[in-house]
This record gives structure tokens, C-alpha cells and sequence, in this order.
């Protein structure tokens, strides 16, 4: 309380009056003052022409021939789409005790791609491009033994070796600790595939 | 309860019809037709959405064709004003088109330039840059000028390079002009060529009532593509003010609170 | 231990280890850096006179939207494209497609315009109660400075969005540079970096809106605060509160800045903030005098609107150059009439600062300054008529008679005798 001539202090009422109100301000300043401080930090979100941008991508599978894969770019993230033959399909099993999170539990993936193929269907593989670890872009060794003579066919990563295999799950011994991501996708027609979208609608 | 809504209702009723409007506008050849044109008011209320969407039907029917809304995307168009995706893709979308797309016209530039003289000029700011009045005048002045090579003239805009493509529905119509002495400087005297009135010629495929009603629909959703924010600002403005008034007598009391000990 | 404050009192810290976490730390603090003693002396126990009104709101106002322009710049920057080809859609990008984009640009076009408002009210107080008079001569220079400064900054942020009015706007302020004799077509040249006004001259104007001049503003204001608090602050009366000290050394007249004038300060600032909010929500561009309509067409090189005007706040001035037909005396005039400001601690020769203790003659002078001022504002507006050329003539001749005729009438004035003490009534 400030106590020199010219200003006189005030008596035990008034202190309690004066705190109440002094707090009261002061939490309606600070409620405003968040308020305020939202629409600038909502601001940093994706403008409208970003989510324009990040719409979902359709990819003419008509022309991707068994065994072949192609990248299209959704997001601003390359994409891998895998057409897997029969003989890729069956060397995606046999060496769950080799992987990090053979069932998939610790990574991130829609519901129908939950499963050993980590896809809908065994046919085609679509996943996010992007090493779990450090996000380089991984290579593709589709062939067996391309590796090592146990190698069973997937990715391998260039920047600090990371290795996953064909349904994109990730084995003992890389860097990267969790599967492929695989992104939302569906099949609107007959050989299109929506990569952002599925029955969920556009992702957000 | 029942009388309070009805008078309630009524007095919305009154409201609606207060502000000054265009002198009947059903009255077909009445003062519509005076030399008052340019202060014809667009009297047009954006937050009437069943307007705005109407003006978006109109647009793309009428202007889209030479007229471009380069900073509005389709989506947008579809999420302001209530439009289902599928209405929207339908119905307004141009072929080809994406739903995020921009609203750009499939006229190129260059033949415009060609055929008209001019670019037909975006439309997204029109309405800020010149005030939705002009537009409302622009659209409701052409008139027939067989001088020129589009064979009309236009009171707001006059030797616009645009030609009268609303005249199939809003029907033909001369300008009268009579002349006007001007004194001059030193004594002379020149003449001027004053707009008197407009002679309805032919009509077209709407009454003068609905014309109006079409121009002020499409001024209406230009207004709204010119901002289309401009809603939710007034609406959160209410709230933000009423906060502030909150705060300001909280600290006026704070105030007066630390101030009595001043002497 | 205990550290001196501003009074000699002393303030007990406690002694090291001791204490909660908190006052340890402020005692850490205190140990390498001066805060209580800054707080102290700046704030809880500097002085300032008991009897501000309501003149005396807008210095603490001008500093709110100064933050307020300084925060809501830096987010535009996030967003703005500086360049010919790139500036006026990005604008459009910020009101239609980033996230309450819309909110931040007119937070900034209307602060501008409040900036301005304020540093008016903000130099009236000045005119009204003499502060610019010894020893307050340096405090009002370095004001003036911030206010030349400030227009500055607003002509190059009009000149961003590179509308129809910011490329005209810049067209006409560059070319009165021309007047220059001899070396003014060079300086033309040099201003815009290019033979017309292009790309080169949008994006050096935009290193100095959002760097250069900020920079020199926050240098200047905190200069500004740094005199005032030398000398303390003026008062309505005229009075110097330091001359008349208690038996504790403070003045008598005078009370703690916190919490009597913070609090009082946030009142001022709750107000503002209202009649910004119905601004900013309900009519943003205000008529077209916040944001200027043929602003909303894209620069055209071959296209000039209809009326040339600069914003509201320059059209005093705008009015002094078109009343005169020589453009060269025009742009001397304009000069003029912005430095004439700088002179007044010296024309002044009354030996009362108030006007509340001036006589007749000061306070017409002031009033017809004020009602020319306002007049040739509401002229600079209007097209360039002969009836607006001829008022403005007079306006203009009003105007620099306040400033020459000042040094005769302050003296002669019949002045009221000023009291010892400040008049306070309580509220």
C-alpha cells in the first residue's frame, strides 16, 4: 500500500474488495488475452490452399504391370504403390520373428490395413514413403536375396540402413522402430485407387 | 406466447419492407424508367443466403462465360453458402473443373481481347472496388446504341466494352436524350446531351420485377464473393465487443476501487 | 543482504539458500541484473502528477498499438508475398484462405489509422498544456521524430498491397521528391530503383516497413520514454510536481505510477479496444478512409483513379501542396508545415505552460490551429476543386500563422496567475 502524502491507506474492507476485484480483472484480462492470442496461432495452420493442395490423389493402376511400383506424390509425401505378384505375396511370411512389430501393433495404419499384408488387398501394397526413423525416402530391393541370401524382398533404406520388407513392416536390427505408415486410401472403381480418402471420407 | 411471435413476426414483416427501395418496381413504365438512375440504391442484405445462392446460379449462368472469380474456389462457394457437394458439382462446377479449383472463366484472354477490346475484368473485388450501387446501376442501365459495334451503351459505364447480355431477359430499351444548354466561360454557351428517360423497346423473358430481383441476387452474391468472411466478422464482432464492455467496467471498477485513496 | 532502491530504502532480500524457490531466484536475478531497482524508479516509486485527464490516456494508448502493429506485422510477413507479380494476391490469400487471416489484416489497416488517431490526441495534449516547453524540449523533439518516423512507415505499408492507390499513392509522394532543385529527378530515380514505380521500389519499401523504420521507431519510443522519465511528466496545470517535495523526498502532487496510473491506464486501454473491435468487426474500411476503395483493383500503370487521395491522416498536408500552383513551393510548403512542429519549444515565449492559465490570445490561436488542421484534413480529401483550392489556401495561411505569429502573441497574452499546487478533484 503505497503511504505517502497525498494518498491515504484504506481499511481491512476495502483490501478484501480490492484483491477480489484486482483478481477478477486480471482472470477476465487473461481469458481474453488467450482468446486474443488463438486466431494467431491458428493462423500457422494449413492455409485453404494447402488443404486444396492435400486433397485426395487418384493413381490409374491400369498401367502399373505386376512387381512394378509407382510414386505418386500425395501431401507433399511420395507414396509407394506396389503391385505384388503371388511369389511377393508369400514372401512377405515366414520371418515374423525377425521384425520389430510383426502384427503392427506399435505402428500407425487405417483399420483394413491392420492385418499381415497391411493392405485391403494382397495385390496391392500403398504406403506413406517415408523411413520411420529419419523420414529419407527407402529404396526398393523387391527381389529375394537381393541383400543377403536371406533377404525376402522389400526396402531398404540409404541414410542409415533401415530395412522393411514387403508389406512394409519394419526388422531387428534397423534403426527405424515402426512399420511403413499406410496412409488412408480406397478403391473407388476397378483399378483407380484414391490415395487420402476412404470410407471415412477426405482424411483431415 | 402466440401474440408476442405474431407481433413479433409482423414487426420483421414491416422491417423488411422499410428500407427504401426502387419506386415500384412492378409498375411496368412508371418512374423506373427517370432520369434518377444514379441513385438507384442495390439494397441487398448478404446475409440473405437464399439471395446469395440464387446470385451464384445467376453468375455462372450469365457471367462465368467472359468473367472469372479468381480468388474464390468452388468449395468455398459450396461450404459459405450451403450448397451440397453434389448440387455443387452438378450444377455449378464448370466441366473439367475440381472442386478445389478456383472459379476461372473458359474464355482465354487473349480472344477477349480480340473480340471485346478488353479483358472482361475478375469480378472477386468488384463489388469493394466500386460499390455494389454501381454494379446494381451498371446492370440495369444498358441501353440500345446502334453507334456502337456491340449495338449498346451504358448510362453507368459509358462506351462499355461489354455487350447487353442480359437482354434476353431483361428485354431492350432506348435513351432518350434531350439537349441541355451549359453556360461557358466568357458568356458562351455549349450544349450537352442529358440523359431524360429510357423507352422500354422489347420485353424479355422476365417481368421488370423479376429483372430486379435477378440483378439484385447477383449483386448479392458479388458482395459475398468480395468477402466472403464478412459475416462471420460481424457475428463474432458482436461477441468480442461484449467482451471488451465486460473487461473495461471490470478495470473501471478496479479503478475507482484503488483511486479512493487519492486526495 | 539487502539492495538500495531508487529512495535509499532499503529491501530485504533473503539471505542466499534461504527463502522459496521464487525469491531465491529473484535474488539471482537481482544479483546480475538491475530489475527491483528498475521497477523501483521506473514504476512503483516513480512519480507522476495526480491530476492527468483524459488527455493524458494516449501516450500509454500509443504504445498498445504499437504492440499491436508490431504483432500483427509479423504475422502478415508470415503470409505476404512482396513483389509485383506476387503482392496483391497474396493479400487476397490472407483475407480468403489462411485461418483467421482475414482478423490480422484489418487488426493492422485499423491500427494504423488508430496509431494515427492517437499521436494526434497524443501532440494536442502537448498544444493544450505547454509539455513541450524546458525542460521538455528534447522529450518533444524525439516525439516529433517518432511522428515523422511513424508516416514513414505508413505511407511504405499503404504502398504493400500494391493496389490501385498504393502504386498512384507512391507515384505522387516519390515524384514531389522531384522538386528537389537539381539533384530532384536523380533522387526520384534513386528512391525507386526503376524509371517507373515497380518491383524494385515494392520490395525495398518492404525491407524498410518490416525491419529498418520498426527499428528506428522502437529506438526513438524507447529515447522518448527515457527523456520523459528524466524530467517526469506535465501536467494539466502547468505546475512542476518535483518543486514541491514532502518530508520523504516525494512530491506532494504527485502519486506511484503503479498501481494508481496502470490501473487507470488499462480503463483507457479497454475503451480503445472497444472502438477498435467495432472498427475492425463492423466497418473495417471505414467509408473507404481506412481502406481506400480503388485499393481493391490491382496497380494499373495505365489506369489512375478518379481521385487521388492519400490516407486520411496525410490530407492535412495533401491539402497545403494542391492549394499552391507551383509544385515546387507545394512540396517546400508540405515540408514546412511537418517541421514546423520541431520549432515550438522555442516560438513559445508564454511564461505559463497551460492553457488553462493562458489568456485569449493562445487559446483562439490554438483553436483556429485545430479547426484548420481538421478543414484542411476534410480538404485533402475532396477532388481538386477551385472552391476546395481557395479554402484550403486560407486554411493553409491559418495554419502557419499559429506557428509565426506564436513567438508575438505567447508573449503578449494576458496570462492567469498559476497556482502553487496542482487543482485535483477526487474521482
Amino acid at each position: 500500500m503505497a503511504d505517502h502524502a497525498g494518498v491515504a491507506g484504506g481499511d481491512e474492507v476495502d483490501l478484501s474488495r480490492r484483491k477480489f476485484l484486482t483478481r477478477a480483472t486480471i482472470a477476465t484480462g487473461a481469458v481474453g488475452a488467450v482468446f486474443a492470442a488463438v486466431p494467431f496461432i491458428e493462423s500457422w495452420s494449413p492455409s485453404e490452399r494447402a488443404r486444396a493442395l492435400g486433397a485426395p490423389v487418384t493413381v490409374d493402376l491400369s498401367k502399373l504391370e505386376p512387381g512394378q511400383m509407382t510414386l505418386p506424390v500425395w501431401r507433399r509425401q511420395p507414396i509407394f504403390v506396389v503391385r505384388r505378384t503371388p511369389d511377393m505375396v508369400k514372401r512377405i511370411a515366414g520371418h515374423d520373428n525377425e521384425l520389430k512389430d510383426p502384427e503392427s501393433k506399435d505402428s500407425v495404419q487405417p483399420p483394413y490395413a491392420a492385418n499381415d499384408l497391411r493392405s485391403r488387398t494382397p495385390e496391392f501394397l500403398v504406403l506413406i514413403a517415408v523411413c520411420t526413423h529419419l523420414g529419407c525416402l527407402p529404396k526398393q530391393r523387391f527381389d529375394a536375396g537381393e541383400l543377403s541370401p536371406s533377404w525376402p524382398g522389400g526396402f531398404w533404406c540409404p541414410c542409415h540402413g533401415s530395412r522393411f520388407d514387403l508389406a512394409g513392416r519394419v526388422f531387428d536390427g534397423s534403426p527405424a522402430s515402426v512399420n511403413l505408415v499406410v496412409p488412408p486410401y480406397s478403391f473407388p472403381k476397378e483399378q483407380l485407387l484414391l490415395i487420402g480418402a476412404d470410407e471415412k471420407g477426405a482424411a483431415t | 406466447m402466440r401474440t408476442e411471435a405474431l407481433l413479433a413476426a409482423a414487426l420483421l414483416a414491416v422491417a423488411a419492407c422499410a428500407p427504401p427501395r426502387l419506386p415500384a418496381a412492378e409498375e411496368e413504365g412508371g418512374a423506373r424508367f427517370g432520369a434518377d438512375w444514379d441513385s438507384w440504391r442495390a439494397d441487398t442484405n448478404v446475409s440473405d443466403l437464399a439471395s446469395v445462392q440464387r446470385g451464384a446460379r445467376n453468375f455462372v449462368s450469365y457471367c462465368l462465360g467472359c468473367h472469372s472469380l479468381k480468388y474464390e474456389r468452388w468449395s468455398r462457394l459450396g461450404a459459405d453458402l450451403r450448397i451440397p457437394a453434389e448440387l455443387l458439382e452438378k450444377d455449378l462446377v464448370s466441366p473439367g473443373a475440381k472442386a478445389t479449383d478456383y472459379i476461372l472463366t473458359g474464355m482465354p484472354a487473349a480472344d477477349a481481347e480480340t473480340w471485346f477490346g478488353k479483358v472482361p475484368p475478375d469480378l472477386s473485388l468488384m463489388v469493394r472496388a466500386r460499390g455494389k450501387d454501381y454494379i446494381y446501376q451498371f446492370l440495369t442501365t444498358f441501353y440500345v446504341d446502334p453507334a456502337r459495334e456491340t449495338g449498346a451503351n451504358n448510362l453507368a459505364l459509358p462506351t462499355t466494352a461489354m455487350p447487353d447480355v442480359l437482354s434476353e431477359l431483361e428485354g431492350l430499351k432506348a435513351a432518350e436524350f434531350r439537349t441541355v444548354a451549359r453556360p461557358g466561360p466568357g458568356g458562351t454557351s455549349t450544349s450537352e446531351q442529358v440523359f431524360d428517360h429510357f423507352e422500354p423497346l422489347t420485353p424479355g423473358r422476365l417481368s421488370l420485377a423479376q429483372y430486379d430481383g435477378f440483378v439484385r441476387d447477383t449483386v448479392n452474391f458479388l458482395d459475398y464473393v468480395s468477402e466472403p468472411t464478412q459475416l462471420e466478422r460481424r457475428q463474432l464482432g458482436v461477441w468480442v465487443v461484449l467482451f471488451l464492455l465486460l473487461f473495461t467496467w471490470l478495470a473501471w471498477l478496479v479503478k475507482r476501487e484503488y483511486w479512493k485513496d487519492v486526495h | 543482504m539487502t539492495v538500495k532502491t531508487a529512495t535509499g530504502a532499503a529491501a530485504a532480500l533473503p539471505k542466499p539458500g534461504t527463502g522459496s524457490a521464487g525469491k531465491r531466484f529473484w535474488a539471482w536475478l537481482n544479483k546480475r541484473m538491475p530489475v527491483d531497482q528498475f521497477l523501483a524508479t521506473q514504476v512503483t516509486e516513480y512519480y507522476a502528477p495526480k491530476n492527468f485527464n483524459f488527455w493524458y490516456f494516449f501516450g500509454s494508448l500509443a504504445g498498445v498499438v504499437l504492440v499491436l502493429q508490431l504483432v500483427t506485422g509479423i504475422f502478415l510477413t508470415m503470409f505476404y508475398k512482396p513483389g509485383e507479380a506476387t503482392a496483391f494476391d497474396s493479400v487476397q490469400f490472407i483475407m480468403r484462405e489462411v485461418d483467421w487471416g482475414w482478423l490480422i489484416r484489418y487488426l493492422h489497416s485499423s491500427g494504423a489509422s488508430f496509431f494515427f488517431i492517437v499521436v494526434y490526441l497524443h501532440m494536442f495534449r502537448a498544444f493544450l498544456y505547454g509539455s513541450y516547453k524546458p525542460p521538455r524540449e528534447l522529450l518533444w523533439l524525439l516525439g516529433v521524430g517518432v511522428y515523422l518516423a511513424l508516416m514513414a512507415e505508413a505511407f511504405m505499408g499503404y504502398v504493400l498491397p500494391w493496389g490501385n492507390m498504393s502504386f498512384w499513392g507512391a507515384q505522387v509522394i516519390i515524384n514531389l521528391f522531384g522538386t528537389i532543385p537539381g539533384i530532384g529527378p536523380d533522387i526520384v530515380l534513386w528512391i525507386r530503383g526503376d524509371y517507373g514505380i515497380a518491383d524494385a521500389t515494392l520490395n525495398r519499401f518492404f525491407s524498410l516497413h518490416v525491419a529498418a523504420i520498426p527499428l528506428a521507431l522502437l529506438g526513438l519510443v524507447a529515447l522518448h520514454l527515457v527523456a520523459l522519465h528524466e524530467v517526469g511528466s506535465n501536467n494539466p496545470d502547468g505546475v512542476e510536481i518535483k518543486e514541491k517535495v514532502g518530508a520523504d523526498g516525494k512530491p506532494l502532487d504527485g502519486i506511484a505510477f503503479h498501481p494508481y496510473y496502470t490501473v487507470k491506464d488499462f480503463v483507457g486501454i479497454g475503451v480503445f479496444l472497444v472502438l477498435l473491435a467495432i472498427v475492425v468487426f463492423f466497418v473495417p474500411t471505414f467509408g473507404g478512409l481506412f481502406l481506400e476503395s480503388p485499393n481493391f483493383e490491382p496497380a494499373n500503370p495505365v489506369s489512375t483513379p478518379a481521385d487521388i487521395t492519400p490516407v486520411w491522416y496525410f490530407t492535412p498536408y495533401y491539402a497545403m501542396l494542391r492549394a499552391v500552383p507551383d509544385q515546387r513551393i507545394g512540396a517546400l510548403l508540405l515540408l514546412l508545415a511537418v517541421m514546423a512542429f520541431l520549432f515550438m519549444p522555442w516560438l513559445d515565449r508564454s511564461p505559463v505552460k497551460s492553457m488553462r492559465y493562458r489568456g485569449w490570445m493562445s487559446r483562439s490561436a490554438l483553436a483556429i490551429f485545430v479547426v484548420s488542421f481538421v478543414a484542411l484534413g476534410y480538404l485533402g480529401l475532396q477532388p481538386a476543386q477551385p472552391v476546395y483550392v481557395i479554402l484550403a489556401r486560407i486554411f493553409a495561411a491559418l495554419y502557419f500563422a499559429y506557428f509565426l505569429l506564436m513567438p508575438f502573441y505567447s508573449k503578449l497574452d494576458p496570462v492567469k496567475p498559476v497556482p502553487e499546487r496542482v487543482v485535483y478533484h477526487a474521482h
